[in-house]
Order: structure tokens, then sequence, then C-alpha cells
């Protein structure tokens, strides 16, 4: 445990309601490095409460980079400086004393602003919804060893099934795409014997549904791997686009 | 109250286990629900509170037969409940790996691994159904880790002997909840399930009896909504959040299931909290949770700390000679797979005596020789995911330095009472997954609660939750009536009078104030001083809460300070009702350690003459409850000293 503490400025977002004009405030604190970036947001936030004052709204939940919940853009970057984690698995050991800290929402336009730091993400369900779903009832199903499948494809499917959903790669490309978290869906059951039948449909439908809610085209920056808290690779979107393109070619909905 | 049968002394628990051989109990109980016709089964509404794996397979397949279904979570999406951050796997009896596991062995390692405090017919039920699970989430596409051949792989997890833990790398909380998520959203798009996100259920409304529907706070405008059901199932998790740091989300807690038991759903066996061996150490006052390593990793890792006392020497500098590896001493057959009771109460002696790691509270788990063996590159197949949060986390490299781990709270045994049908004591309330009592008595083994919140949600539910529809006549129910009413009222003022104390103290610091009393009283270690101590310093605690909390900004708006309030204010009154089961059990059984009741080598020691029943507390009034016991019968596995050596 350590006594020593750095000093940091904040400058963060606050914005009462989705909409209302926000602005940065400024906060200062002193905060152990061993803390996380989150600890030391509960630690202003608490300083605050005991003031009297509102406290910084922001979301997280899991606080081990895996259930998708808090999301912060961190000097400009979503998920802050490092690569391959999300913000709560950041630490303040990677921070220097007396700098500044600039602490955003995730920005886009399918991502409204709720309050402060918090944005409604719902879309990405409503993508999910579309079809991003092997259509098997509870029972019936065969044995799960009836069908063998190579080592190597599930551990591909397995990469692409890792992600875990914050939008990162929304808040990180210029045009609000979520091609990476449609594409990392439709590659992950592609990729499986069992996500067959519905090929062709399940990307047709999450793309129509994604397009639909306000997210834009690939901006083909690659931002959205570097930010991604998982690592998924672009080579993602490279495959949504292949199986957009082989399921329009084959499509039934042929408009006249 | 409302509930009928919380006014009767005599009252009976039924736990409705049906008679016959074990293995034919639940076919058999299967063949004799009554069934609700498929075109009647939209007539019923259904409601589910909590969508990890117990709640969103439960409304999946709800949706899937026909009911009408209505979906609650706190969370803004279903996909962020806490299922998802279980690690290490899920066990089922699949016996691929032609090691001599059976649905026998499974049950009997469970029941064994909960100490003999588990309800043998629930246990042998999820071990029937645990295959099932497995067939289920392949074929929802969840890629599960296979071998070159192309089946399925397995690994090993603690208290047991046998491979029967399926695993999809270090994330299969997160594999499955995604499987189980996607079987939801399909069912939203068809709109058989509607559902209601950024909802904190804060009561549960009794008609005529029967639970009829619930009270929740929508949590972005703080308007207080009502809905009524036919039928309500809870599946919104467990509480380890009241000892503050926990393995637990920051947003787990007991709201739901507490106010349900004040509105007479019994709280079975409170005291019986899992502290999970192999979590990171405190790094200090900001702490703001505790985060798991894999008990998997104890398949590689070897636990150990200096033989000697104040031996502050960097690991790598202690020879092999100096260091005591004290689970595989102390249980040759199991050694870093002895169970998670065990495992814990183990590290605590070793640190009681000063051998922690530089005197403190931890101890290494280390990796070295199974790295040495078969090479960095297989160890960070295995748990890559988890050497990086380690690494992250805490600034080392474990790959070179060995871990230092600790043990934290991690997982409610305890829950609402239910019976073999899932059922709780007020008729058409049900509960599922880590929110009830009912599979792993005093101590859970790794790996069986994704198996059973799965199970509960895929293939139990389904079939009870029919036959108490089909059996019924319902009144029809309208949200405007007293009973909805009242809640509501009640509901408001309990939020206004959070709001208008404006004390001095925090919610978070009353919150840390009360886990640290828990986990120096209510933790590893129990005894009647202190357990008597600690409910006198709880009543003070609440009563300082009460008049000095500060719950800044409103009502009727985004506003986390007062879900956290409303939180604490039931982990206050919870926290009671942990210490005083914890008295009444004059007995050590599995994480429940009594100091007063172990055997010479420093075992828990069970009184089966006395305690062989589960304890089902029915609310009275704030700090007064009525103590039911349903004794537990061993029809068909031996009662015996459980033993790990």
């Amino acid at each position: 445990m350590s006594e020593k503490k750095i000093n940091l400025k904040l400058k963060i977002w606050r914005q009462s309601a989705p909409n209302t004009v926000g602005s940065f405030v400024d906060y200062s604190v002193s905060v152990s490095p061993e803390a996380s970036f989150l600890e030391m947001l509960d630690e202003l936030n608490n300083n605050l409460e005991k003031n009297n004052q509102d406290p910084i709204v922001f979301e997280s939940d899991c606080r081990e980079g895996i259930c998708g919940t808090c999301g912060l853009v961190i000097n400009g970057e979503p998920h802050g400086p490092l690569p391959k984690i999300a913000t709560c698995q950041l630490h303040m050991r990677n921070f220097k004393d007396g700098q500044t800290i600039w602490v955003e929402p995730f920005r886009a336009k399918a991502f409204p602003v709720i309050k402060d730091l918090a944005v409604d993400r719902s879309a990405f369900d409503k993508v999910i919804q579309a079809g991003g779903y092997i259509s098997v009832n509870t029972g019936g199903v065969p044995d799960a060893n009836s069908i063998p499948i190579s080592k190597d494809i599930a551990s591909e499917a397995f990469d692409s099934a890792a992600c875990i959903g914050c939008g990162a790669c929304v808040a990180a490309c210029k045009n609000g795409s979520a091609m990476l978290f449609v594409g990392a869906k439709v590659t992950q059951f592609s990729l499986l014997p069992q996500g067959q039948p519905e090929r062709q449909s399940r990307v047709e439908a999450m793309v129509a549904k994604m397009d639909e809610l306000g997210f834009g085209s690939c901006s083909n920056t690659y931002a959205c791997e570097a930010e991604c808290p998982k690592g998924i690779s672009v080579k993602n979107i490279a495959k949504l686009n292949r199986e957009y393109r082989l399921a329009k070619i084959k499509s039934k909905n042929v408009e006249a | 109250m409302g509930n009928i049968n919380s006014t009767s002394k005599d009252f009976k628990l039924d736990s409705k286990v049906p008679e016959g051989p074990i293995e034919t109990k639940w076919t058999n109980h299967k063949f004799n629900l009554k069934l609700v016709n498929p075109s009647n089964k939209r007539k019923y509404d259904i409601i589910v509170v909590g969508t990890g794996l117990a709640g969103a397979s439960a409304a999946a397949t709800l949706g899937e037969l026909g009911y009408n279904v209505k979906a609650f979570s706190f969370h803004d999406s279903p996909r962020r409940a806490h299922s998802i951050a279980a690690q290490g796997g899920i066990n089922a009896s699949k016996n691929y790996q032609n090691d001599g596991d059976s649905t026998f062995r499974l049950f009997y390692d469970t029941v064994k691994g909960g100490d003999f405090r588990s309800r043998e017919a629930n246990v042998y039920r999820l071990a029937e159904v645990s295959g099932n699970i497995i067939d289920q989430c392949v074929g929802q596409g969840v890629p599960f880790a296979r071998e070159y051949g192309g089946l399925l792989d397995n690994r090993s997890f603690g208290g047991a002997q046998v491979s029967r833990t399926f695993y999809a790398r270090g994330q299969t909380g997160q594999q499955l909840l995604l499987g189980a998520y996607s079987a939801l959203s399909r069912q939203i798009n068809s709109g058989k399930v509607q559902m209601l996100n950024r909802r904190e259920m804060l009561d549960l409304v009794v008609v005529d009896g029967a639970a009829r529907g619930i009270v929740v706070r929508n949590l972005l405008t703080g308007a207080i909504e009502k809905y009524s059901a036919h039928a309500v199932v809870l599946a919104t998790g467990g509480y380890a959040n009241v000892f503050f740091l926990s393995t637990n989300a920051m947003n787990s807690n007991t709201t739901a299931i507490w106010r349900a038991h004040k509105k007479g759903a019994f709280f079975a066996n409170p005291c019986y909290t899992q502290i999970h061996p192999t979590c990171l150490p405190l790094h200090g006052d900001s702490q703001s949770k505790l985060t798991l390593m894999s008990e998997s990793i104890r398949n590689d890792g070897r636990v150990w700390v200096p033989k000697k006392k104040g031996d502050n020497r960097a690991p790598n500098q202690i020879p092999e000679d100096e260091r005591d590896y004290y689970l595989e001493r102390k249980y040759p057959s199991y050694g870093n797979l002895a169970p998670r009771d065990i495992s814990s109460r183990s590290a605590k002696e070793v640190c009681d005596e000063g051998r922690g790691v530089n005197g403190g509270e931890a101890v290494y788990l280390d990796c070295s020789d199974a790295i040495k063996r078969l090479g960095k590159k297989a160890i960070e197949e295995r748990y890559g995911n988890l050497f990086d949060m380690y690494q992250n986390i805490t600034g080392e490299n474990p790959y070179e330095v060995p871990m230092k781990i600790y043990p934290a709270p991690h997982y409610i045994m305890g829950g609402l009472w239910v019976d073999y049908n899932l059922m709780s004591t007020v008729p058409g309330l049900f509960v599922l997954g880590e929110a009830n009592f009912s599979d792993h008595g005093a101590n859970r083994l790794g790996a069986s609660a994704l198996m059973q919140g799965l199970a509960d949600g895929y293939f139990v539910i389904p079939y009870t939750i029919g036959d108490y529809l089909a059996t019924r006549k319902f009144a029809s129910v309208s949200t405007e009536q007293d009973e909805f009413k009242k809640s509501e009222k009640e509901i408001k003022d309990f939020v206004g009078k959070l709001l208008s104390i404006k004390g001095k103290t925090t919610v978070d610091e009353i919150h840390k104030k009360l886990g640290k009393l828990l986990w120096n009283k209510v933790g590893m270690a129990r005894n009647e001083k202190g357990l008597k101590e600690v409910i006198g310093e709880i009543k003070a605690l609440r009563e300082e809460f009460w008049k000095d909390v500060n719950v800044v900004g409103k009502s009727d708006d985004l506003n986390q300070t007062l879900e956290r309030a409303g939180r604490v204010a039931d982990y206050l009154e919870l926290s009671e009702l942990m210490a005083v089961d914890a008295l009444d059990r004059n007995e050590s059984c599995g994480c429940h350690f009594r100091e007063e009741y172990q055997t010479e080598e420093g075992e828990a020691k069970r009184d089966d003459e006395h305690y062989r029943y589960v304890a089902a507390w029915e609310f009275e009034d704030v700090g007064k409850w009525n103590l039911h016991k349903e004794e537990l019968e061993f029809e068909f596995l031996h009662l015996a000293q459980r033993s790990y050596k």
C-alpha cells in the first residue's frame, strides 16, 4: 500500500440532461497511483457529496473489463491511453503528477448523452435483436459433441465473440460506425456450423438495422480496432463486407 | 403483510420433493405437473426480474413457450448482468473425458462440496440437466474450447477428481450470458418478451396472498412504475456487496429479494456466504471492489507462503525447501484443488500466523512450475486474459513473479427459500439462480453457479411455472387497485425520506463501515461473542444511517447516489439477519466456520443431530424474525465428515 499520492487537474464534461448544453468543469484531485481511474472518480464524487454538490454521473459495473458498461473518452481516446483495456482497468500509475486529464462521454450520433458521462447505447441491443442470434428454442438440440468443430475455427469464433458491447469502436470512429461491433457478431456465427441456416438473413437484417439507427459507414481508419478493449480485429469488418455482398447476391429481397 | 402463510406459527415448510428413487423423481414430477395448453399460454403474463444467466434464460424460454413476458433489468442492457464476469467454466456430467463421471458423481460431489446442507432432490436434478445445458449453449453458437479433433475440451475445478468443466478461455460466463442474451433478444424481436431496461424493482405486490406484480423505479426519470402479472420470477443474483468489498459488480444488490422477503418470502441460510480463495489483495482505502482470479488457475498454480514468519525476501529468492505449499501438505489428494471454503480458511490461517506475503494478508499463487513444464505459450492460451488482468491491476508480470492472492466475498449460497418447484413461500413468486438458496448448501463448488443459473432458467422454471398457472384461478388485477397504490406510496415515502435527511455522512462511508463489521465478525471465522457484538453494532449503524446520511440530488432524475442509498438501507437490515443466522447455527459447516466448533485438525465440525436443517427466516419487523426449519433428509447419500485429505 503506497502512501504516495499524485495530484491531477481534471476537466470533466457535465451535462444535466439529454437536450441541454454541456461544458467542461475543472476539478483537482489527489489520488493513490494504485487506485483505478474509476476509483479516482468515486473519491471525487464522495467529496462532492460531502459538499452537497451533485456527483458526476458515470456508468460502470463489473470493473473487470468484461461487462462493457463503463466507457469514457480520456484525453481524446475511448477507454484512455492504454491499448486493450476498458476504462475500469486503467490505473492512476499511468498518469504523471501534475497532469491535466480531459474526461468526456462516448460521442456518436447513435449514442445520445443521458447525463454527464453516461450515454444511451441501446442501439446496440436493437441491432442484435434484428438478427444477432441462432434461432433455436430451448430443448431439442443435438448432443454438444455431435458436430465437431475444429479447434482453430472455435478459437477464431471466440476471438469475434469476445466483444463486450462497450461502444468504444463507435466512439473512436469519425463516422460513428458500428461495423466492428456488427462484424464481430456476424463473423462469429458465420464461422460456426450452427450459424449456417440463417447466415444470409442474419447479415442482411443486422446491417439494415445498423443503417436505420444512424450508425455511419466504415471510415477505413482502423481507429475502432486501436481502441477496442478486447482487440477485436478489423478483419471482422472485411468479413462483414464479404458476408453482406454474398448475401445480397443471393438475396430474396430484390427491389424491382 | 399480505402473505397468508406468515401469520401461522405452525406453518410447516413443504419442500414438495416428489416421492420415489432419486433417478426418477424429476421425470415423474414433470409428468405429474399440470400443463398449460399452447393456445392458453398467451393469456398469462409473467414478470422476470434480472437478466443474468437465470433471468435471461428463463425469460427467453418462457417467451418461446408462448407466455407474455416482461423482463426487467436495472442495467442499460440485459447483456451487462454480472453473470458475464464468471471466468472459469461450467460443470456438466457428460463424461466426455471417460474419467468416471456420471450424474450421480456430480450430484455426490455437489452435496459433499456443500457440506451436506443442501436438498438432495434439487441437487440431483441439477446434475441431471447439466448435460442439456451444454447442448443448448453449443446450439446457440457458444464457442467453447475444443480439442484438435473438434470435440469439446474440459478442465478440472476444485472439489472434484474428474474433468467436467466446460470453458471458453477465461470468459465462460460472458459467452454463456451472450448465448442467453441472444435467445432473449430473439424473443424481444418476436414481441413475446418486452424488455424494460434501467428499472430497479423496489417492491413485490401481493394480492390475496399471491405475487401479482412489482413496483419499480425508472432509473432515468425517477418515475415509480407499477406492473401486474400472474406470476413473478426473481433472478436478481446475490448480495456479496453487503461486505462493500467483494468480487461482485458495483450494482449487484439485495434489494429485490429483500423487499420480497419483507412481503412474506422466507429467507434461507443468509449466513452462507462464499469467500473465494483467489482474489487480488487490497491496494488501499480508495478500493471500490475486489477482483477475482479464476479458480481454474489452481489447475496449474501452486499456493504457498514462506515457512518462516518474517521472511520478507522476494518470492524468487525463497528456496524451494523454505516454502510451505500448505494446501498440498494438508490435503494431499486434492492439493491446490481443495474446495473454496477450505482453501480460503487455510489462507487466513497462515496469514494469521504471520506467514503471509511480507507479513500481510496475501499468499502466493505460483504458476512457475507449470510454465517450466508446459511452456509459456500453453499457460497463455489457458489463462492469458487473467494474467493480463492481473498485470493491469497490480503492475506486476505474473509470468515472472508469482501472483499475490487473498480471499474475498464472492457468492451467496443463501437466498430466498424455494421448494422443489422453485417457488418461494409467497405463492406465485419464483426465485432462480443465486437469488435462491437451493442447490449449493453451505459451500458452492467452482463452475457450479453457471450450471445452476441456466438449469433453473432453461430447464426447471418452464415446467414448474406452468403447473402453478394451470392449477390456480386468477382474479383480474389492476395496477390501480389498493395493493399497488399502497406499495407505490410506501416507495415514494421511502425515497422522500432518504433525500430529506441531509446529514453529514455519505452512503459509501456507511457502507464501508458495515463491510468492515461483517468482514471481521461474520466473515471467514465467526464466534458467539463477535456475533452478539456485531448485531448491536449493525443496529447502531442503521440508526446512524437514518439520522445522518446525506443523499444529494433529486428523486425525479437519474440519481446514482439515491440508488446506492436504497440498497445500503436494505443491507443494513439484511446484515443483521446474517449475524442472527450465524449465531443460531451452533456448528461449523462449509463456509460457516464457528471457531467454537472445529475438529482437532481445525476443520469444520458439523452437528448433524441438531443442525441438519435449512434455516428459513420469516420477517416480522425490522430486526425481528421467526425461524422455520426444513429438516434435510439424506436418503441416497451417507452423511459423512467431509474429507479432502
